[in-house]
């Protein structure tokens, strides 16, 4: 695929994650942190948010499927991972965190169960997704491009 | 990253007034190279938070561990400009490490969190955070935080400095200056920040109460000239920052001991510390502190129950040495007065100002201070003997006045004012039915109605939690009551009906052990320093705080935190003072809950306080800020909201 297109394709997905909601502005602000003396910089954070969370979701299904759920240890995984996917701009995780935690409050858990369902799901997803995309982004780069930096026109 | 940078980013703050000594080339890189330090057990946005500081020109640090960030910082103490750290962390209670970092090395300290309810915002501001940062956290809310270290350097320039110091000639002139440019701050606060947190609006204001770490180290900033540790260069001007050691602070506690938690003056304290180099001001700023501890702690309560019953009952000097002023309701806070006493509290009713006096001296021989029908009914006839009450009073005035044998009646109406001891000892004898109805004071109501939340659960044991611990829900309830009731001792008791609404609702959310340690606490400062309260926007600042702060608790097992507080603010004063000097240890110990902790010795602290008055400002910024929600509408505030917040 020329170059360009490669380029084009990447802006219009990325394009099309924002439109979706799968990811928002924070993620913009993560991109431009990302420089010539740092230039992995996306991909390294986003690594380190997928690690982390896969440990959090880890637990969070352990403790949920104990006999007893103890809910004061359920929220503050819950609210953790609000907070890492908030910080990276996987909005969708973080919406149903925020939903995750209302049950965690009521301590119901079958909504709990359900919700972290839900965060699952955003989750893959949105990791899905930014695998994806940071292939186009090697793909560029590997033929010699650059990343085009996002336009916010959309 | 920790390398002393000559006078880079530390100690800068007066980059306008460009006379840091040898600092030009400085003044022109700051706000570059200020050193921060990150505290955040989320690895994720520890590296974005990394990233962005890095952007903005910053030595950063970062940990993942509170502990780890408490030990780097006190390894090098004047390694770091700022402390950013998150607020839910798993080893320690950001506050609590808040609160460490303000008292040990009195650094601003931003707060930061996904959770951007307002209670925990609060929490952060009662705390003494600087600001408070709602995840995800931007570039252009870091850009700015170097403003914090420059405010707090120039508050604390300005501050004039009666005791020695070798920095004088430097810090003479810099202090004129920086006092211009504070008063022009001052002046201009509200556009002189960007971070939103109105808190910062007022510096003079909020210097003395934001947090007590920015008081103390406003004054002792100025004793200790430039807090530039890093540069030595300096000019022999460049006073040391005073360290708390171990020893130091034990020699404090002493002290303060010997004088009497409430008598304790920092001129006396000094005089009896008897250190080379120690300033008023040093010990000024770490009284006021350790008063934030020792509130926390919740100490008070046994110690103080004993006390105040005797005192309230019998009219006496009040046996205990901490809190002479608690009145009935403190008592009941303490969770220790006597079923009887409160019923004489109760019984004599609130209706005669007698009825203030316990037994001994008291007429009506009730400790409860005010009945809480008749405190809610406002009686204005009361609620003047009130006003008459020397609203210059010290704290100290007032306790020894109390302490003459019983209060007198103005002294007790005062103390009802403060309203805390006065509501519990209702509380708890009468039934819920009364109690609510007695949620009608305004003015003690703020005290009061906590404390009746929770005491209502209980028999008339416990109540001294019940001001702390409120529920969530409640807690900002309460906490605005209690502001308000501050306020509205300042303003004249202003007839307002708190919302009378949470005070049912907290009794019956009252949890019973974790509240009474907590509330012992607060209820002895409140009543010791009823005076102080009143008159003292710190104080309500800090009531405000162990309010809030108990009120947040409930988030995190609050009662587990209560109760294993309570039981080691049980113990007597001189234990409390101990719990003290063990200091921090102590104190993470204690609360390993986190939250819970953290507010008791809130408590503590401010029920020994009673030093700080002539803050009405402050605690009509601070009130405001927390008088969202029903009370708001009672009180005329004219400044914060807390919707005003920014976070």
């Amino acid at each position: 695929m020329e170059l360009v297109q490669m380029q084009k394709s990447l802006q219009d997905y990325t394009k099309s994650l924002f439109l979706e909601g799968v990811l928002d502005s924070q993620f913009l602000q993560l991109q431009q942190l990302q420089d010539e003396s740092n230039p992995d910089f996306v991909s390294q954070v986003v690594t380190l948010f997928f690690q982390d969370s896969d440990r959090i979701l880890n637990d969070l299904s352990l403790s949920l499927d104990q006999q007893v759920v103890d809910f004061k240890k359920v929220d503050p995984h819950v609210h953790q991972l609000k907070g890492s996917s908030s910080s990276i701009g996987a909005q969708r995780v973080k919406n149903a965190c925020v939903v995750f935690r209302t049950f965690c409050e009521q301590q119901n858990v079958e909504g709990c169960h359900r919700c972290l369902q839900q965060v699952k799901q955003e989750y893959y997803l949105v990791k899905n997704r930014l695998e994806t995309l940071f292939k186009l982004e090697q793909q560029i780069v590997a033929s010699g491009g650059v990343i085009p930096a996002m336009e916010l026109g959309f | 990253m920790m390398n002393p940078l000559n006078g880079r980013g530390g100690g800068l703050g007066g980059s306008s007034s460009g006379k840091n000594q040898g600092g030009e080339s400085v003044v022109e890189m700051f706000p570059s190279g200020l050193r921060v330090l990150v505290v955040d057990d989320d690895p994720t946005c520890l590296v974005i938070l990394e990233k962005m500081l890095r952007t903005c020109l910053y030595e950063v640090t970062k940990c993942n561990r509170a502990e780890m960030a408490l030990s780097l910082l006190r390894k090098n103490k004047h390694g770091f400009d700022i402390v950013i750290s998150d607020v839910h962390m798993p080893d320690m209670d950001g506050f609590k490490l808040l609160e460490h970092v303000g008292l040990e090395m009195d650094l601003p300290v931003i707060m930061m969190s996904a959770d951007d309810s307002k209670s925990v915002v609060l929490k952060g501001v009662t705390h003494g955070a600087v600001d408070y940062l709602i995840k995800p956290v931007r570039m252009e809310a870091l850009k700015n935080i170097w403003q914090h270290v420059v405010r707090k350097r120039r508050i604390e320039w300005s501050m004039p400095t009666t005791t020695h110091s070798g920095s004088v000639e430097e810090t003479t002139g810099e202090r004129q200056q920086q006092q211009q440019q504070q008063q022009r701050e001052a002046v201009s606060a509200d556009d002189d920040d960007n971070n939103s947190s109105s808190v910062n609006e007022g510096n003079n204001n909020n210097n003395n109460w934001r947090s007590s770490s920015g008081s103390s180290s406003r004054k002792r900033k100025d004793e200790e000239g430039e807090e530039q540790g890093d540069e030595e260069d300096a000019s022999n001007l460049k006073k040391p920052r005073v360290v708390w050691s171990v020893e130091l602070h034990q020699q404090f506690v002493a002290a303060v001991n010997q004088l009497g938690v409430e008598k304790a003056v920092p001129k006396k304290i000094l005089e009896l510390m008897n250190v080379p180099g120690l300033t008023r001001e040093n010990v000024a700023s770490h009284l006021q502190k350790y008063r934030i501890y020792l509130r926390r702690l919740g100490g008070v309560s046994q110690h103080h129950q004993g006390s105040l019953n005797n005192s309230f009952m019998t009219g006496q000097d009040a046996s205990f040495g901490s809190l002479p002023t608690l009145n009935a309701f403190d008592l009941q806070a303490l969770g220790q007065l006597p079923a009887q006493s409160l019923a004489q509290l109760q019984a004599s009713g609130l209706t005669r100002p007698a009825a203030l006096v316990s037994k001994p001296g008291f007429p009506g021989g009730s400790t409860t201070i005010v009945d809480e029908r008749s405190i809610f009914s406002f009686d204005n006839s009361k609620m003047n003997l009130l006003h008459g009450v020397p609203t210059g009073m010290e704290p100290r005035q007032l306790a020894g006045l109390q302490q003459q044998h019983g209060m007198t009646i103005q002294q007790q109406i005062a103390a009802v004012r403060a309203g805390h001891s006065l509501r519990r000892p209702q509380q708890q004898t009468f039934s819920r039915p009364q109690q609510s109805s007695s949620i009608r004071q305004p003015m003690l109501p703020n005290r009061v109605s906590e404390i009746s939340g929770f005491s209502s659960g209980r028999s008339s044991s416990i109540p001294e939690s019940s001001s702390r611990v409120l529920p969530t829900s409640y807690a900002n309830l309460s906490t605005q009551q209690q502001s308000l009731a501050f306020s509205n001792f300042q303003q004249e008791l202003p007839v307002n009906s708190f919302p009378l609404a949470s005070a049912p609702g907290l009794l019956s959310l009252r949890k019973p052990h974790s509240s009474a340690s907590e509330v012992n606490s607060s209820e002895a400062g409140f009543t010791t320093s009823s005076y102080d309260m009143l008159f003292s926007s710190r104080q309500n600042d800090w009531d405000l705080r162990s309010m809030l702060s108990s009120s947040h608790q409930d988030a995190f097992s609050n009662s587990e935190a209560y109760s294993s507080s309570r039981n080691n603010n049980n113990t007597s004063r001189n234990q409390q003072q101990q719990q003290q000097q063990q200091g921090m240890v102590s104190h993470h110990q204690v609360y390993g809950n986190g939250g819970g902790s953290s507010l008791k010795v809130k408590s503590e602290t401010m029920a020994f306080h009673e030093q700080y008055s002539n803050q009405e400002d402050l605690m009509s910024a601070l009130l405001k800020q927390e008088g969202i929600g029903p009370v708001d509408t009672e009180f005329d505030f004219d400044a914060y909201s807390i919707d005003d917040i920014p976070v």
